[in-house]
């Protein structure tokens, strides 16, 4: 029998095989990042211990980094925050003490740590990537093995570049069929989620697979295996193909001249083999797809924007009914209120799920002739130095700023709590990043997720609305 | 790592499914890089909030053993909200279903997590509410979990219970394979990419 993709992957990492005992995984990148990291780099000092394949590690910082500042940046005095200043120093005195290459803020090649690896071509097929991040699983765009950690691993891959893991099981979601017009990625991958439930995943390597797949980019397979943890997978990945090819050519840390048309013939082999089979498979018809957006507290309570928030009592499982009760107290909505009724206080647009180019050039076509309705204030944050320039090459800067909308510095901002874009108590949001959990974007906050083109027309007005709900610009 | 075999405790029933590990700490927490002193962030927004909360319930003080609903620990990777959950005072925790990296932080940490029916998962809530002096035997050499006349099987690869038995740090074991890790490390290929060259 063949393999599948992720069976292949798998196996061409095996240092060490025992029965009885986990597989010893050799890892061929190590990203790292100001949030996970302090503790193991503690470890090892306790313990004596080098970094194993300072080569095989890149630090960045975006968690903890404000988005406001100007450059050129002097020190961490942009940092107002005490306590993450202080992480941000740890970082970099970590970084300095082991000999890891560190990208700081500010930096040209600095951002979300899940978007500059592949920007650098650090993220390649065939390759074994971890972070201690939930959302590594982002890399598996390009056909690698990626996974999030925590920070005992973060801590045994510094010391050792391995893993002792045991091989999760596996799963084929085949979508298939053309993406109707404003249905983007995103959506696909909302709807995988609201299908399977937060669980739904647990415990495979799940192979994102059919022509719906094929014909997407690079950013939109980034965007479908990035939230491949919200329903439980360890991994998620996409066979390369051209695109990926066509993508990771020229770029800083790609192979050339002879030893790219090596990798090549390599990366073509990283294929599914027909007769292969999966644990399990999933399967959803795009061309009959809507806008989705999220209604509640975790990322599979979502429904088509076109629909009305849920009865709970519709439910009938019976921790998914006191899960969707909760869910509606905590967001402040009523069951059967059209989603498109829903006002909405704050869009962001960012992170590393939609924040780059290609999300932004969504937004911005939006926007283009259109201004943020008075109620809305609308953040977007490109998730690297690099994504912002080239964004302000192409004009994109100007369209945001003429709407209204806050153009700002490259991190993870408004994703999470951990830096100065955070939500109000009470207050609500669009937007398009990946954790609608209770608090995510600030204490209190009500999240909804949403595509960047949703993000963008909800942003013009005040409620949530897709751009075909938009008079003609 | 401190050696696991049994641990008897009494227990909180945290009667929620799909506990993200954004409500076991909120981010605001993880700017420490300290590796210990998380207790004040442990599901603080709902300490602060609900004053009914089962944390908030005297009858539960002193408590050691969480039992949460299904898909506890899912989302963030954040190994914080299992040092939190450990810096609390747990030393165990029961759900029908875990997140997976939380699962493997848990086990590494030396946090037991155990995996129960969501039926007697059901049970075991009605037990410690009508009984919040129940105590519950959660013994790892024989995998199982043991209160008033109830004996259930829990499930745990070998090798995770050898680790936990023994208390052994993984980073060790791993470097008792040295030689391995050098004759892969010979074999790659070598146009795979490296940080430092560009």
């Amino acid at each position: 029998m063949g393999k599948t993709l992720a069976e292949k992957l798998w196996d061409s990492h095996v240092v060490r095989s025992a029965d009885g005992e986990p597989d010893l995984l050799f890892i061929d990148m190590h990203l790292i990042h100001e949030v996970t990291s302090p503790q193991a780099f503690d470890g090892l000092r306790a313990a004596g211990r080098p970094v194993h394949r300072p080569d095989l590690t890149l630090a960045t910082e975006d968690h903890n980094t404000p988005t406001d500042y100007t450059l050129p940046l002097i020190g961490t005095t942009s940092i107002t925050d005490e306590v993450s200043r202080t992480q941000i120093e740890t970082l970099r005195r970590n970084c300095d003490e082991f000999g890891v290459t560190i990208y700081p803020m500010g930096d040209a090649d600095s951002g979300i740590v899940h978007v500059i690896g592949p920007q650098l071509a650090l993220t390649q097929p065939g390759l074994t990537i971890v972070c201690g991040d939930s959302h590594t699983s982002t890399h598996g765009a390009f056909g690698a093995l990626a996974f999030g950690i925590g920070t005992s691993q973060v801590e045994h891959v510094l010391a050792t570049q391995t893993l002792p893991m045991d091989r999760p099981k596996t799963m084929a979601v085949t979508v298939t069929g053309e993406l109707p017009p404003g249905v983007t990625p995103k959506d696909v991958i909302l709807a995988v989620i609201a299908k399977t439930g937060t669980g739904g995943g647990q415990g495979y390597m799940v192979e994102y697979r059919g022509d719906t797949f094929e014909r997407m980019s690079m950013e939109g397979r980034m965007t479908v295996c990035n939230m491949s943890i919200e329903w439980g997978a360890r991994a998620g990945m996409v066979a390369p193909d051209q695109t990926t090819f066509d993508y990771l050519r020229g770029r800083p840390h790609a192979p050339t001249g002879a030893a790219w048309d090596q990798a090549l013939e390599y990366w073509k082999s990283l294929r599914t083999d027909d007769d292969a089979e999966f644990d399990a498979e999933v399967t959803l018809d795009a061309s009959r797809l809507t806008p989705f957006v999220t209604w509640g507290t975790n990322p599979g309570q979502g429904a088509p924007l076109g629909a009305v928030v849920p009865d709970p009592a519709s439910f009938e499982d019976e921790s998914d009914r006191l899960a969707a009760e909760k869910a509606l107290a905590y967001m402040g909505l009523e069951a059967g209120k059209p989603l498109r009724d829903v006002t909405i206080d704050t869009v962001f647009v960012g992170s590393c799920t939609n924040g780059r180019i290609e999300d932004l050039r969504a937004a911005a076509g939006v926007l283009k002739g259109r201004k943020v309705a008075d109620s809305v204030r609308m953040l977007v944050v490109p998730g690297s130095v690099k994504v912002r320039a080239q964004a302000e090459a192409e004009g994109l800067d100007a369209i945001f700023i003429e709407a209204g909308a806050d153009w700002r510095q490259a991190g993870c901002s408004m994703c999470l709590g951990m830096n100065p874009d955070q939500l109000a108590p009470g207050e609500r949001s669009a937007s398009t990043s990946n954790r609608n959990f209770e608090g995510r974007q600030g204490k209190g906050g009500r999240t909804h997720l949403v595509s960047p083109l949703v993000a963008a027309a909800t942003a013009v007005t005040g409620r949530l609305a897709s751009p075909s709900d938009l008079p003609i610009a | 790592m401190e050696k696991f075999t049994e641990h008897r405790g009494t227990a909180v029933p945290l009667r929620r499914s799909n506990v993200d590990t954004d409500q076991i700490i909120p981010a605001v927490y993880l700017k420490r890089v300290t590796r210990t002193g998380f207790e004040d962030g442990l599901f603080q927004a709902w300490r602060a909030n609900e004053p009914d909360f089962v944390l908030n319930q005297d009858r539960y003080d002193g408590a050691t053993i969480l039992v949460a609903g299904p898909d506890f620990g899912t989302g963030s990777s954040r190994e914080h909200a299992v040092w939190a959950l450990m810096d609390y005072g747990f030393k165990v925790v029961i759900s029908p279903r875990f997140g997976d990296i939380f699962r493997g932080n848990s086990l590494k940490a030396g946090l037991l997590t155990v995996v129960l029916a969501e039926k007697i998962v059901q049970r075991l809530w009605d037990d410690i509410e009508d009984d919040p002096a129940t105590l519950v035997t959660v013994d790892l050499v024989d995998r199982q979990v043991r209160w008033s006349g109830e004996v259930h099987d829990f499930a745990l690869d070998d090798y995770s219970r050898w680790r936990l038995l023994e208390g052994l740090d993984d980073i060790g074991l791993t470097l008792r394979h040295a030689d391995d890790i050098a004759a892969y490390e010979k074999r790659r290929q070598p146009w795979l990419p490296t940080v430092t060259s560009a």
